[in-house]
């Protein structure tokens, strides 16, 4: 190994401040996805993989997203003896929907006029994937798993969301084997909706805590 | 292994010194809170990312700390609190001590 590959070495295994998250050359090749490409080809070569079981693994790792964990949320609302089965056991109650939770246990905490939750992971990316799917860019990003713990009111503010000084903030910080969904309020101008209808107002950032679901206009006549 | 914190308890969090796949931030070692549910027995993940799969398995819990307990300038609510799921080799018992209380997290 010549001293330009020690130092290159070095280089992508020092974390610094302002790390970018993917590396790309000059003709916009991502370093990352080359050595995949050239793990992938060999695995394949050798009979130990078949590429359409790489292709299956990516639709299974993509197929859940936040139409799941919105279907769990529009029940709570609509049904007081889910939601209590669901801030019990989080897991279970997902799978009375068909929804498969992947990780260790769900916990489910909700939001009142008098607490909000915030959910991030100041370690890596913990996220509940198999109910919300992937995280966005911001949650593993460096700034939001510093900041939500120390500054989380100062971070939420910059979502649009302004937070009473008299209502409790709590951080989840999931950074072992427990996932987190926050349940947000209903809306108000939601009391006539059905599951379906109360499930299309639930999204993402509410379920991470960022936001909250806007209320519902009555439509204009 | 036993469950030797219950919840309520007081607790505070070790600085063990370790390198690897700790999954005990720094912002919490040193600091008190009060143990508000029991998760379960799981695989040390300090073992698991060296590829130690066999056990054994420990007790994991949830503690919470209050904002300005973690950091002296934190500018919100009294109440604001973070809740972080701990491994119990990373506590001491730490009686007497009070701690941010968080009622409505707690769990039998």
């Amino acid at each position: 190994m010549s001293h330009a590959d020690v130092h290159h070495h070095d280089r992508a295994h020092t974390h610094h401040a302002d790390e970018t998250l993917v590396t790309e050359d000059e003709a916009g090749n991502l370093e990352a996805q080359i050595i995949i490409d050239a793990l992938q080809n060999l695995l394949v070569t050798k009979n130990l993989l078949a590429p359409e079981e790489v292709t299956q693994e990516i639709e299974r790792l993509e197929a859940p997203g936040v139409h799941l964990g919105a279907l769990i949320v529009a029940r709570a609302w609509a049904d007081p003896a889910y939601k209590a089965r669901l801030l019990a056991n989080g897991k279970s109650a997902a799978l009375e929907l068909g929804i498969k939770v992947g990780e260790a246990q769900l916990i489910v905490v909700e939001n009142s006029t008098t607490v909000h939750n915030l959910v991030c992971c100041t370690l890596c990316s913990c996220y509940p994937r198999s109910i919300l799917g992937q995280p966005p860019s911001w949650y593993i990003s460096k700034a939001y798993r510093a900041r939500a713990v120390r500054e989380p009111r100062v971070v939420l503010a910059e979502f649009g969301l302004l937070l009473p000084e008299d209502v409790e903030l709590r951080v989840h910080d999931s950074n072992a084997d427990m996932r987190y969904l926050i349940l947000p309020e209903r809306p108000t101008g939601s009391e006539s909706m059905d599951m379906s209808q109360l499930a299309e107002l639930v999204t993402r950032d509410c379920m991470i805590g960022v936001a909250k679901v806007a209320p519902v206009r009555a439509p204009r006549k | 292994m036993t469950v030797r914190f219950r919840v309520g308890d007081t607790v505070k969090v070790s600085d063990l010194g370790k390198a690897g796949h700790i999954r005990t931030p720094f912002y919490v070692r040193g600091k008190v809170g009060e143990v508000i549910q029991f998760c379960g027995f799981f695989l040390n993940p300090e073992n698991l990312a060296v590829g130690n799969t066999a056990g054994p398995v420990i007790p994991l819990y949830r503690v919470s700390f209050r904002q300005k307990d973690l950091w002296p300038h934190y500018e919100g609510s009294p109440g604001d609190k973070v809740l972080i799921e701990i491994y119990d080799h990373w506590l001491t018992a730490a009686p007497g001590i009070t701690s941010g209380k968080c009622e409505a997290e707690r769990s039998s």
